[in-house]
């Protein structure tokens, strides 16, 4: 507990605090612009923190690092264009919010909800962190495979109304992922090396999201009268708070560990929280057309996640993010030896940072929330200029990715892509998964067969990986039963593509 | 600290932002003629805190502030582990003021993605540092010496789960395979599994998921110093300082392996300009700035031009290649 304190004291002094707010500032500028994420940010810091003393400059990259989590949803729900692949739920939900002039709320979930969530994350970091560092180790490929594989069944069974339709964007979505190298052979590049390691899961995001619906708005802009967004209220009433704090909760609880896993990542839990969120809603007919749990629930799982993906790197020296490797540059490079003895050989330093989480955290909320009713007005600009400033956005974040002018290219291929499915109503957030989950699978899949040498039981060799596929055998028999006894009526339209009937008749009401 | 120097750290920060928005660098102009300010461009083959780009920038800064050159203009050509960027300098032919930093790595894979872009076409400049391989186990791992390595896996090729931090091609993958050969095993019957980074590497080692980790030290100090992870030799001609483990030489296999970095030039520059980028490179190896980023990042410093260098890229390139050869990926 002293050195908790001891961490707030150092994270506390003007000079840090002064530190954290550069780096959360910093941090919601490069979050905003889809493409250029955290990680680039502190690699380009890196040779100017070098002047300043360890503490601050760990204590700005975490500003940076929690930063970079607020800027993303702010574009996803506002602009529809997701910076990394753990926003893009954020943006399914979200945009749809903001299109229904209730995007101050939006940000407002998002915003409490990342705080609620950070918070939690944190103490649970303060407290778990030196126990389960080496529980998290025995985790395989086996049990990384089911736990995917969990994550894509969770999604396939709240599809939508069309099966059809969200399994033939599924399926589009894995033949996307199969683009790249595999175990040192090229596929489907067509022998561009441009395409050697895969089409970058923001470009398909970025496209199929803001390219797609800038061209289906601007197809039906002629005919359609022009219609400004309604503005609605600047703050979350109490139904928006009764509705959001068991998803932050349960988001919080889906990430944290996720995150602490070292293959697990921040966008398995955000599939997860939206597919409870979507099971456990008493209006799951709003999901795909702006449905705040949608957003609570998986902006807590992701920003949860981040907190959890601390865990490693504190207890172990293991990186498992971008953004958590550079840090760790950072630390060697001030001369720390990181590892599993760094929480006992500078418990300072590591209080200091968990103490600077909160404390960015906090100036986070203090920052954003009151920005929430401001930024929403920007979708009252008139829609040419609005989606010409989103064409720009995308394009640049696009860009930005690998400054290749190919992937300018691959956006415009796909945002067609895009556009065609929203005529036919094929939904996108499965072709997404798809893209993300796809090569994700076959990676844990050739891991763990390999190291078997092809022995298949090595699949259920791992105690959690046995008991996720008795959890997914489990939801089966009960999705089963319960299907039997009520013939289906309308499933809810979730994740219909705006191009289905209803959108347009939305379309036409705006 | 004193006022104005904070002040001239919160500038020097508000000027990361802006390179941090990264959305500029078109139009500038090429510097003056003066040498020691010339605006020059460095091409890095990955992203952006991998190995290859904490070596250019450390090269590039310690140029920068010695005033050796002007400011350098930065850029990460990601793609198919450095070929795309090798594709680019070979069509920024005869440019003057450009070049790119690359190693073993990127030697590889212009041979597993079948580039045209090979280094041998390129001109060298200096190779600049080196980073020895290690072999490492599980601290509960039955192998406790490199002997008892070489018999285990002679004993079942490919039952011997062998990882490793890069992809095919990568010198991970290439060390495992050169080792196999020295030691009489067939390279195809090796059971390499390529992980994402030493992180990832780290974990499975931890976790004991695969019998043997091949790859840089750098990464795994915290576990190799805290009795984790045992190391059962390292690849070098010398051995490494800190580090309580025999050179392969040492042990009895007869095998030199080290991974490295140098720095390349377009093809078709003139002489005149080959001279000063290594005349260049040459005094920045004599800064104090370079020798503390040497120290900090746990390079060996490797330095060499001129013939030298240039007999070292061939022989490596040969050597590569008839591993890759043999494994069929080339």
């Amino acid at each position: 507990m002293d050195l908790l304190l001891d961490g707030f004291a150092t994270a506390l002094t003007p000079e840090n605090l002064l530190f954290a707010t550069i780096g959360v500032l910093l941090g919601t500028a490069v979050g905003v612009l889809p493409g250029i994420g955290p990680a680039m940010t502190l690699a380009l810091l890196l040779p100017v923190t070098y002047s300043v003393g360890a503490d601050s400059a760990i204590i700005m990259f975490a500003g940076i690092y929690y930063g970079g989590m607020y800027g993303g949803s702010t574009t996803s729900i506002l602009l529809n264009t997701p910076g990394e692949s753990s926003s893009v739920i954020t943006a399914i939900e979200g945009n749809k919010m903001a299109k229904a002039g209730r995007a101050s709320q939006a940000l407002a979930t998002a915003a409490i909800g990342s705080f609620v969530a950070g918070t939690i994350a944190t103490v649970l970091l303060w407290v778990v962190t030196p126990f389960v560092a080496d529980v998290v180790v025995t985790l395989g490929s086996p049990s990384y495979l089911a736990l995917m594989l969990l994550a894509l069944f969770a999604v396939t069974a709240v599809l939508g109304s069309s099966k059809l339709r969200g399994f033939i964007a599924l399926f589009l979505g894995l033949a996307v992922g199969l683009v790249g190298t595999s175990t040192g052979q090229a596929r489907l590049t067509f022998g561009n090396p441009l395409l050697a390691d895969g089409i970058d899961i923001v470009v398909v995001a970025v496209a199929l999201f803001a390219i797609g619906e800038a061209l289906w708005v601007a197809a039906h802009l002629r005919h359609k009268p022009l219609e400004i967004i309604p503005v609605g209220q600047p703050w979350m009433n109490k139904e928006d708070w009764r509705r959001s704090w068991k998803p932050w909760l349960r988001g919080t609880a889906f990430g944290f560990p996720f995150g602490a896993l070292p293959a697990g990542g921040a966008e398995l839990p955000t599939f997860l929280s939206y597919a409870t969120e979507k099971k456990l809603s008493r209006h799951p007919e709003e999901f795909g057309h702006g449905a705040i749990e949608g957003v609570a629930g998986p902006e807590a799982a992701n920003n949860a996640s981040a907190a959890g993906t601390l865990v490693p790197l504190l207890a172990l020296g293991l990186p498992t993010t971008a953004t958590a490797a550079i840090m760790l540059v950072a630390l060697q490079g001030y001369g720390f030896q990181t590892g599993p003895t760094l929480m006992d050989d500078h418990p300072d330093l590591v209080w200091a940072l968990l103490a600077s989480l909160f404390v960015a955290n906090t100036l986070l909320l203090i920052i954003n929330l009151p920005m929430a009713p401001l930024w929403a007005k920007l979708l009252r600009i008139p829609r040419p200029y609005l989606y010409a400033g989103i064409l720009f956005f995308a394009s640049l974040g696009a860009y930005s990715v690998n400054f290749q002018a190919f992937d300018l290219a691959l956006l415009l291929a796909i945002g067609a892509l895009g556009f065609f499915m929203r005529r036919f109503g094929i939904p996108v957030l499965p072709l997404i998964i798809g893209v993300i989950l796809g090569p994700k699978i076959e990676e844990q899949l050739t891991t763990a067969l390999k190291i078997s040498q092809g022995d298949v039981s090595t699949l259920w060799s791992e105690p959690v990986a046995v008991v996720v596929y008795a959890v997914m055998a489990l939801l089966l028999v009960a999705m089963a039963v319960t299907g039997a006894r009520k013939p289906s009526p309308s499933e809810s339209p979730l994740l219909d593509a705006p191009g289905d009937s209803n959108d347009n008749k939305e379309l036409v009401e705006r | 600290m004193h006022p104005s120097r904070r002040m001239f750290r919160i500038l020097a920060l508000l000027t990361a932002l802006v390179l941090a928005a990264a959305v500029s660098g078109c139009g500038v102009t090429r510097g003056s003629d003066d040498p020691d300010n010339r605006r020059l461009r460095m091409l890095i083959p990955n992203s952006v805190g991998g190995g290859y780009d904490l070596t250019g920038r450390a090269a590039a800064k310690a140029l920068e502030d010695n005033d050796l050159t002007g400011r350098f203009e930065i850029t990460n050509v990601q793609g198919a582990s450095g070929t795309v960027a090798m594709q680019r300098l070979l069509n920024e032919k005869g440019a003057d003021d450009v070049m790119m930093l690359m190693g073993l790595g990127v030697v590889g894979a212009v041979y597993t993605n079948k580039s045209d872009a090979t280094p041998l076409k390129m001109t060298p400049i200096a190779r600049l540092v080196e980073e020895q391989e290690g072999i490492l186990v599980p601290a509960d791992s039955p192998l406790e010496t490199l002997d008892d390595l070489v018999k285990a896996w002679k004993d079942d090729p490919s039952g011997l789960t062998v990882g490793g931090g890069s992809t095919n091609g990568g010198p991970d993958h290439l060390f495992p395979m050169q080792l196999a050969d020295t030691i009489g095993i067939n390279p195809n019957d090796v059971n390499y599994i390529s992980y994402d980074g030493g992180g990832p590497l780290t974990t499975a080692l931890l976790g004991s998921k695969i019998d043997v980790g091949m790859s840089g030290l750098g990464e795994f100090e915290g576990q190799i110093k805290d009795g984790k992870l045992r190391v059962l030799a390292v690849s070098g001609e010398e051995r490494l300082s800190g580090v309580d483990a025999p050179t392969l030489t040492e042990a009895g296999v007869d095998l030199v392996f080290t991974n490295w970095r140098g720095v390349l030039a377009p093809p078709g520059i003139s002489d005149e300009q080959r001279e000063y980028l290594v005349d260049r490179l040459t005094q920045m190896h004599d800064t104090d700035e370079w020798r503390a980023a040497l120290d900090a990042n746990g390079w060996t410093d490797n330095f060499a031009t001129g013939k030298e260098f240039e007999d070292f890229l061939a022989e490596q390139d040969a050597r590569v290649a008839d591993t890759l050869k043999e494994l069929g990926l080339a």
